[in-house]
């Protein structure tokens, strides 16, 4: 972290992003590319992984151990797969700064998205795990949003809220709020069930169910959102509402009392 | 309301002296009432011209209000009740809602400021007393009304005829009975009704998101899932009611991550299911945190640990949460291996 | 009376129409006499006074916004899929009362807003009842003989948050579903009969089929009905009562000074109704309450964190968040205090506020009429009782909010529990000290301004060099505004042997009483105002200092 950081800073640092961008590129094109993943050039493949390797054994090693077998700083990412580093780095959760509170929060991005996959990669490498989900699965197309808000409520808004805006859990843990957060990344979460987030494997919550939740969320907690009534005050319920109703309403009525009862201003005598 | 003739006992050490207004104050008593203070003008009192311009304002006012409900009929018939707007700061919100909320609320506090503007500015604002008189009655009035009731109570005889007071006292207590009888409908006993669940030797345990009855190799270590008796569907009369207490929710430790051992014997594999209701007043608990084995009630945060056979660990629920004892059928799928033990939800008097 | 109206019958055709029908009228109804009486009723300008106007208006306007929504609701759980305008809920199960709900949120024009009106102004009438409650309290208000009203204001309240509760149950979303869950284990935690009322009122197992249909008639029927009942009696004892006033110069215990109900008060407080209506009708266009389609409807199986009832309630959340499990097993039998005490804390610390008036008359032991309202202040004790009790009250909010606190502040929520665990018996002490000293320094400050004088800040020099801050002294007005108030002294215990030398027992009570009022009364628990003697002496001694 620390190592990388300093990296960051060094005159040449934009020369490497930049040329690893442009390998990135190629990269994705080469992902995306009609041909598909099952033709992709095993090299390139390979290539990718070493880059990874690089990357992890610069920015995680030093808490997930040089083979990524975990240490008493960090957990074993054996077999966490691909989904679980984007996840972890692609919100910036990772890497975490060395003294954390309770969790570790959310925060800016170290990474490029092309480091993350190769970041991603490398881990995959390690051992099988949940795979980066595509546009597809989690993309609107053929999303139920009623079911997906039911689902939602079934499983998830114990912890997040009914809109997805977060909340307490023990100790000064919380389930973070769920605006803003790239659909992908939340997929992520409910298949690999980052920090103490439990997971909901696709065999207990299948990938069209996920699909209905990510849609479902993007209707109610996204800027597009129409809150017809107003002001949706946080989403919280009651304890918003009533600071609204003291302050602003109960407020307003005192101010207006205030003038319904003053004296008017008497003339001068002069 | 209360008799005066109790004399005055412990009466404020210094008898407010202020009483009846003294115009000046003498050397007996520096702190004398000086009375109202005299009457000052405003200057609408003796400006004519101030005075219309109040009077134009509170014209404006009104004329303002009536504006404002013509606007309300207008948006009232002219917008789309689905229509959507994005209002700064408030952001995307339904047009209607805010063009009705607005004018109604314009045309009213206009109405509204404007009265009170005209009585602030142009009505009298010479203050007036008014004198106040005792509440209770005077000695001959209150004499009087004891003296009638005596004569009435007499009258009625209802003193001396202890038979018909008697009966009538009975059948007036006895009456209001009938109407607390009627009210033994409004539900059925509850029996045993809180003990026992859909659950029984044999359910299969139906995942609520799929609707499928659930295998152990599904529930990864680390995963939440919330399960239904087989059998039990959405659309069933009594849906609320059996879910209200069936409600699963299934997790899987680490076997020797399990600290209590009849938690560990009614598992499978590792797979230990749950009663989701909450043992303080029944909220459905399940903000699972999979690396604590911690479950917390997002009503009032009671806290067990599911590695402890569910143990409250924190805050107000008195019990543990029900385990339901689980295992796998002849075709692999979970099962129940009975009803639960105890009682779920929230604790009751005959809970035992 | 009558030979006027025989006069003006005699000259039929010329009165005015509208002289004719209050004729008419007064041959009926004999309103000329209830006129007489109140027609030029004085009311008191102070802003505190309209607290209460806020809440019947809005008690008004929750009726009028109420009877709307009656037309379109439909108070029933049956089952029904939804094929309405909102498309995040379309195909799923919920009750009709929510679909109804729905109905009236997004397909009845206008329909939002009164939605959003009703449920503004039951914040906004609880809030200033609460408000209300608390002007009367701190300037002794409710002392003799308003403590029948101080009763019906305080039942109003009560009232007020259960038909609160009861209403934001019945559009059966999964927020007031799981409120109704809390109430059936609250219900159920009552040891012997706790069962079979929970069973009474859900019509069996929870949730049943029943609960909306009769919430719903006690919303809109027996709970307004009584509560309109007790406001017509509160408003009309407060006319019979006459309003109470502050002390200042020509406003003694025996008058009322202000202005005119007719025509002064008619606008006022007529304006005030629309300007109450107006303010609520456009909080209602710009701030959203209860979105129950982001809520979704309710289902037994369902939570969503941050689960709390509306503000009036919080308390109670409080109370419920706060208290460890505590469960006692015997004989086959579960006493279930982790929410049997919260219950009867609830009640306690709502019937310590109805009680009040009571306690304090019986220490004063003072029989007579109140009109002249305390400055808080000069009442030290009971201030600081006051803001106690308010203290515990907001704390218990606190502890409702635990959640929220917790998330919005960082902190841990055991944290915040426990902060709440300790502060529920810590908070009101220091609050009371704190008051206390506060109104004793204050009422130090008035006596050394009736006796010294206003500080002026103009700083003379004297001729031998030292310099002193100009006093100059009172009006009249103000002199006599700071000193009218009434201090009594501690009670005594009367002597122990009567009269004819017979050892008389001194009750505990007595003793009780003795101590109590020797806290409120007694040496340095308030300031002795200024007597005349010792005005007459500083100001004859002192020259211009």
């Amino acid at each position: 972290m620390k190592k990388l950081s300093v990296r960051r800073r060094h005159p040449l640092a934009a020369v490497v992003v930049l040329l690893l961008a442009l390998a990135a590129t190629g990269g994705l094109y080469a992902a995306f590319a009609p041909a598909g993943k099952a033709q992709a050039d095993a090299g390139s493949q390979s290539l990718t992984i070493k880059e990874g390797k690089k990357l992890f054994e610069v920015g995680c090693a030093s808490c997930h151990g040089t083979g990524g077998q975990g240490s008493s700083d960090g957990p074993s990412l054996v077999g966490v797969g691909a989904a679980a580093v984007d996840f972890q780095v692609g919100t910036g959760r990772m890497p975490a700064a060395t003294s954390q509170g309770a969790q570790v929060p959310r925060k800016k991005t170290v990474y490029t998205q092309t480091q993350i996959d190769q970041l991603a990669a490398y881990i995959a490498s390690l051992g099988a795990g949940p795979v980066v989900p595509t546009k597809q699965q989690y993309g609107p197309d053929g999303a139920d949003i009623a079911k997906g808000g039911e689902l939602f409520r079934t499983n998830c808004a114990q912890c997040h809220n009914f809109t997805g805006k977060g909340g307490a859990l023990t100790k000064g843990k919380f389930a973070p709020t769920l605006e803003g957060v790239d659909p992908k990344h939340i997929y992520e979460a409910m298949q690999t069930g980052p920090q103490n987030m439990p997971s909901f494997p696709d065999t207990t919550l299948s990938s069209q169910n996920k699909k209905d939740i990510i849609a479902y969320l993007h209707a109610v907690d996204s800027s597009e959102t129409t809150n017809p009534g107003g002001l949706e005050l946080g989403g919280l319920g009651p304890v918003s509402e009533g600071l609204f109703a003291w302050i602003f309403g109960l407020g307003a009525l005192i101010a207006v009392a205030v003038w319904v009862a003053a004296r008017t201003a008497k003339a001068k005598k002069s | 309301m209360s008799s005066q003739d109790i004399p005055e006992e412990n009466l404020p050490a210094e008898q407010d002296h202020a009483h009846g207004a003294v115009a000046v104050a003498d050397e007996e008593n520096p702190f004398a009432d000086p009375g109202l203070p005299p009457h000052e003008h405003r200057i609408q009192d003796i400006d004519e011209r101030a005075a219309r311009r109040s009077e134009r304002m509170v014209a404006l006012l009104f004329t303002i209000s009536m504006l404002a409900t013509v606007g309300f009929i207008v948006s009232y018939v002219t917008i789309p009740h689905d229509k959507n707007i994005f209002v700064f700061p408030i952001g995307h919100i339904s047009a209607l809602n805010f063009a009705l909320g607005l004018t109604l609320g314009v045309a009213l506090f206009c109405i509204g400021a404007g009265a009170v503007h005209w009585a602030r500015t142009l009505m009298s604002d010479v203050e007036v007393a008014d004198d106040r008189h005792a509440i209770a009655a005077s000695p001959e009035v209150r004499a009087k009304v004891h003296a009638d009731f005596r004569q009435g109570a007499k009258e009625s005889a209802l003193g001396r005829r202890k038979l018909i007071r008697n009966t009538m006292f009975g059948a007036l207590a006895l009456v209001p009975l009938s109407g607390v009888m009627l009210l033994r409908d409004l539900g059925p006993l509850p029996g045993t009704s809180l003990r026992h669940t859909l659950w029984a030797k044999g359910k299969r345990l139906v995942n609520m998101n799929t609707n499928q009855p659930l295998r152990p190799e599904d529930i990864a270590v680390g995963s939440l899932t919330f399960a239904k008796p087989d059998g039990l569907e959405e659309t069933d009369e009594e849906f609320q009611n059996e879910l209200a207490k069936a409600a699963l929710m299934i997790v899987r430790l680490q076997p020797d991550n399990i600290k209590d051992k009849r938690e560990l014997d009614w598992s499978h594999e590792g797979v230990v299911a749950f009663s989701k209701i909450c043992t303080h007043v029944g909220c459905p608990i399940s903000l699972y945190e999979q690396q604590t084995h911690h479950v917390l009630c997002p009503c009032h945060q009671s806290t067990f640990d599911l590695s402890d056979g569910a143990r409250v660990i924190f805050g107000p629920a008195g019990h543990a949460l029900p385990q339901l004892r689980i295992g796998v059928d002849s075709e692999g799928y979970l099962q129940a291996l009975g009803d639960f033990e105890e009682p779920v939800g929230p604790a009751f008097w005959e809970r035992g | 009376m009558s030979t006027t109206a025989n006069d003006t019958s005699r000259a039929r055709g010329k009165a005015p129409a509208g002289e004719r029908i209050a004729d008419w009228a007064d041959g009926r109804l004999g309103i000329y006499s209830l006129a007489k009486a109140n027609m030029r009723k004085i009311f008191p300008d102070h802003w505190s006074f309209m607290l209460g106007e806020v809440c019947m208006y809005s008690f008004i306007i929750i009726i009028l916004t109420g009877v709307y929504l009656t037309l379109f609701f439909h108070p029933s759980m049956n089952e029904v899929v939804y094929h309405g305008s909102y498309v995040p809920l379309q195909g799923q199960m919920m009750s009709e009362a929510f679909n109804s709900t729905l109905h009236i949120s997004f397909d009845v024009r206008g329909g939002l807003l009164v939605r959003q009106i009703h449920h503004w102004a039951a914040l906004i009438f609880l809030a200033g009842m609460f408000v209300h409650m608390m002007r009367v309290f701190f300037t002794g208000a409710f002392r003799k003989p308003r403590e029948i009203n101080w009763l019906f204001g305080f039942l109003l309240f009560v009232l007020g948050m259960f038909t609160g509760f009861t209403g934001y149950s019945l559009p059966d979303d999964l927020l007031s579903g799981t409120g109704v869950r809390f109430t059936e284990g609250a219900i159920l935690s009552m040891p012997i009969v706790g069962t079979y009322i929970s069973y009474f009122l859900f019509g069996g197992q929870f949730p049943g089929h029943d609960f909306v249909a009769r919430f719903y008639s006690i919303h809109i029927l027996l709970l307004p009905g009584i509560m309109l009942g007790l406001m017509v009696a509160h408003l009309i004892l407060v006319f019979y009562h006459k309003h109470t006033q502050f002390a200042g110069p020509g406003k003694t215990n025996n008058n009322v000074v202000g202005m005119p109900l007719l025509p002064v008060y008619m606008a006022k407080a007529g304006g005030f109704f629309f300007l109450v209506f107006g303010v609520i009708a456009a909080i209602a266009a710009v701030a959203q309450i209860n979105p129950i389609w982001a809520i979704g409807p309710y289902r037994v199986d369902q939570v969503s964190t941050g689960a709390q009832p509306d503000w009036y309630m919080g308390f109670a959340e409080g109370l419920i968040r706060f208290m460890p499990g505590w469960e006692i097993n015997f004989w086959g039998h579960t006493l279930v205090l982790g929410v049997f005490i919260p219950l009867v804390l609830f009640g306690v610390v709502l019937g310590a506020m109805a009680a009040y008036p009571f306690i304090e008359s019986w220490i004063t032991g003072d029989k007579s009429e109140h009109h002249i309202l305390d400055r808080p202040r000069n009442a030290p004790t009971r201030t600081g009782l006051g803001v106690a009790w308010v203290t515990m009250y907001m704390i218990t909010l606190v502890g409702g909010g635990n959640d929220l606190w917790a998330t919005h502040f960082h902190l841990s929520i055991n944290a915040v529990t426990w902060f709440v665990r300790i502060f529920f018996f810590v908070g009101p002490v220091i609050a009371f000290i704190a008051t206390k000293r506060i109104c004793l320094g204050l009422q130090r400050r008035d006596r050394d301004k009736v006796l010294h004088g206003r500080e002026t800040g103009i700083i003379k020099r004297l001729p031998h060099g030292e310099f002193i801050e100009v006093h100059e002294p009172l009006s009249q007005e103000q002199l006599h505004t700071l000193t009218t108030h009434t201090q009594y002294a501690p009670a005594e215990i009367g002597p122990a042997v009567d009269e004819n030398g017979v050892e008389r027992k001194v009750t505990a009570s007595e003793k009780l009483r003795a101590k109590l009022s020797n806290a409120y009364y007694g040496e340095d628990n308030q300031i002795p105002k200024p007597t005349s003697e010792e005005y007459k002496e500083i100001t004859s001694g002192h020259g211009h200092h």
